[in-house]
């Protein structure tokens, strides 16, 4: 029976229904649409359930196999809680785009082939913009803008890389792709522009932080992970990828470190959560696709539950700079707490979700005897606590009072954070179904006693350093330039200093066309007009003989 | 604003939360002798590896982060669109 219905496609249509929807009708689809999406996902069977052609080419818009059911799991689960956070959410656009975005990413994962894969790929696109565009701020419009550039360009690189593979392969199957022609270079590129690694990761905190309060929460769970995912499927053990993902790391890290903004902090981290997951899928072994899917799985949850409990500090205080920030503690205490368990999740503690994932992935690098790259990823994992771990719960509900008393959140944001907050505490308990659902068999025990202690090693001394530098970590009123520079300053200085140059030449053209124009006109109506050639009068004579002329012509086309 | 201070501010607290702070970090060093290492060889096998380890990683980041943002720090007015021109 599942196989009948494709789970992305039924959140698209619930969320094209849902614009037209309201009062409790409207509640009612945002929250059985995603969960009918996650029982059809629970019992798609594995294999191809759809096949057909387009324009000549086969497609496949509905193939399952464990790696596609994890992640379209994870999807349905997060587009449950991100609608569930958003009930109060007045904007009648943001919920049902977020529909079609989370429906379109569970569309790539289920896609067999490389077209869908771009069709889904694009309208993924289109939904998280109008998700950030609905925030309603011209500063929203801006960035949804500069976001939707970004992304369009990302999509003409992975549409000429498609085309490109598929003219030399005659194949659109979706599946392990070599690095060898430029075509799967553009591929490559592609994803990894959505994947937010550089040069362009600078779009995901220019853009995400400025959605609605609960917009950034929808938008943080689906662009990058499907991006992770269609790495996973076509460039696993790709070496390049090791060496991006470390870059992601840190430089997730070293940006949120002096970020002010509470939701850019988290916006950073994202970047360098994905980063483990890409160099997990560059290490390229079972063991690391396993923890880079698992990372995937654990991180959407986590990072949902961190930005959830964020969204829910701007929803009662307006504020998102840490210097306006501190003390809430004292009077949103579940938000705090549901926000920690999200930092603690972050930061790989043991019993919560992102132990029992992160670690296979150190655990891959270790089996391949990377050992620089495992010592990054320790000096990494302590990185974390520090600029997600404690410094976002720290900024945001300790640290001074700033005199701000809001009350608690409403109902339905409090219910999905405790539900978000208890897929992170139990998966980090009970993680053998997590495992299960794994692209592969796992032979891996996370909690073993010098692992554990490892960890809490690596993470409290990451605290220690935190208080003990704290003067060096104050927050000041301040962004720091990122590679956006180039697109938000650079590029429009450029074009307005050439300005002048370009009204020159401008002028010049429109001269001498001018000029030219009125000396053809001159010419015409010395021609046409009242003394013109045609407006003098002929005798009888010559028009007669020009008419014989004319009959002649006609004569002689005639016997032709 | 005349609430009394909450008892998690209150100096007090505040030292008890560092001297149990303390006392599990020292806990966490001791525990490694015990337990064996999860890296081989090399800077893995020191004595305590995760806490030193750890808290310089943490130091270093920091303070390139500081480096970097004596660099590219700007006001966080830096992007505002200037529609008067």
């Amino acid at each position: 029976m599942a196989e009948l219905l494709h789970p992305g496609l039924l959140l698209v249509v619930a969320g094209i229904a849902l614009a037209a929807l309201s009062g409790r009708a409207r509640t009612a689809v945002t929250l059985l649409a995603p969960a009918a999406a996650v029982a059809l996902v629970l019992a798609m069977p594995d294999g191809v359930a759809w096949r057909g052609t387009f324009l000549g080419y086969p497609v496949v818009p509905y193939a399952v196999d464990a790696l596609s059911r994890l992640f379209a799991l994870v999807f349905a689960i997060m587009a449950f809680g991100g609608g569930l956070f958003a009930i109060r959410q007045e904007n009648r656009i943001e919920v049902p785009a977020a529909f079609v975005y989370a429906g379109s990413a569970i569309g790539v994962t289920l896609a067999g082939d490389l077209i869908t894969v771009f069709a889904f790929w694009e309208l993924m696109a289109l939904g998280s913009t109008l998700v950030i565009w609905s925030a309603g701020t011209g500063a929203a419009y801006r960035a949804s803008m500069r976001y939707l550039m970004i992304h369009l360009f990302g999509g003409v690189v992975l549409m000429a890389g498609i085309a490109g593979h598929v003219a030399t392969t005659g194949s659109t199957a979706f599946e392990r792709i070599a690095l060898d022609s430029p075509a799967h270079w553009l591929i490559l590129a592609g994803f990894l522009v959505n994947a937010g690694a550089p040069p362009l990761s600078a779009w995901l905190p220019d853009a995400y932080p400025e959605a609605s309060w609960s917009g950034t929460v929808f938008l943080s769970a689906f662009t990058t992970k499907t991006a992770v995912y269609v790495l996973i499927r076509a460039f696993p053990g790709t070496e390049l990828l090791v060496f991006v993902g470390l870059f992601m790391i840190f430089y997730g890290i070293v940006y949120a470190l002096l970020e002010n903004d509470m939701r850019r902090i988290l916006a950073y981290s994202i970047v360098n959560q994905v980063g483990f997951m890409i160099v997990g899928i560059g290490i390229g072994t079972q063991m690391s696709l396993n923890g880079a899917a698992a990372h995937a799985f654990t991180h959407i949850l986590y990072k949902a539950l961190l930005l959830m409990s964020a969204g829910a500090v701007l929803y009662q205080t307006g504020r998102r700079k840490c210097t306006d920030l501190g003390g809430l503690f004292r009077t949103m205490p579940l938000t705090m707490i549901c926000g920690t368990i999200g930092a603690l999740s972050i930061s790989s503690f043991p019993l919560t979700s992102g132990f029992v994932s992160k670690s296979m992935v150190g655990q891959a690098a270790l089996d391949g005897h990377l050992d620089v790259v495992w010592l990054c990823l320790a000096a990494a994992s302590a990185g974390v606590f520090l600029h997600a771990g404690i410094k976002f719960p720290w900024f945001v509900f300790f640290q001074k009072d700033s005199g701000l008393r809001p009350p608690e959140a409403p109902w339905s944001q409090r219910l999905a954070m405790i539900l978000f907050a208890a897929l992170c505490i139990g998966l980090g308990i009970f993680y053998a179904p997590l495992y299960r659902l794994l692209p592969y068999p796992v032979d891996y025990v996370p909690y073993t006693g010098a692992h554990v202690v490892e960890m809490l090693q690596l993470l409290l001394f990451s605290g220690l350093a935190f208080f003990v530098m704290l003067p060096m970590l104050k927050r000041t009123l301040t962004i720091t330039l990122d590679a956006d520079w180039f697109w938000r300053k650079l590029g429009p200085a450029l074009a307005s200093a050439s300005r002048s140059g370009i009204v020159a030449v401008d002028r010049a053209i429109r001269g001498a066309a001018l000029g030219a124009m009125a000396g053809g006109l001159a010419r015409l109506s010395s021609a046409l007009g009242d003394r013109g050639r045609f407006a003098r009068a002929y005798s009888t004579g010559a028009m007669v003989l020009w008419v014989a002329i004319l009959l002649a012509f006609y004569l002689f086309l005639y016997y032709l | 604003m005349n609430e009394p201070t909450h008892w998690l501010v209150r100096p007090r607290t505040i030292r008890i939360l560092w001297g149990v702070f303390v006392a599990i970090l020292a806990a966490t060093v001791v525990a490694g002798a015990f337990v064996g290492h999860v890296g081989h060889g090399g800077l893995a096998d020191t004595f305590g590896f995760g806490a030193w380890f750890g808290f310089v990683a943490c130091a270093a980041l920091i303070l390139f982060a500081k480096a970097l943002g004596m660099l590219l720090k700007r006001p966080d007015t830096y992007y505002d669109e200037r529609r008067d021109g």
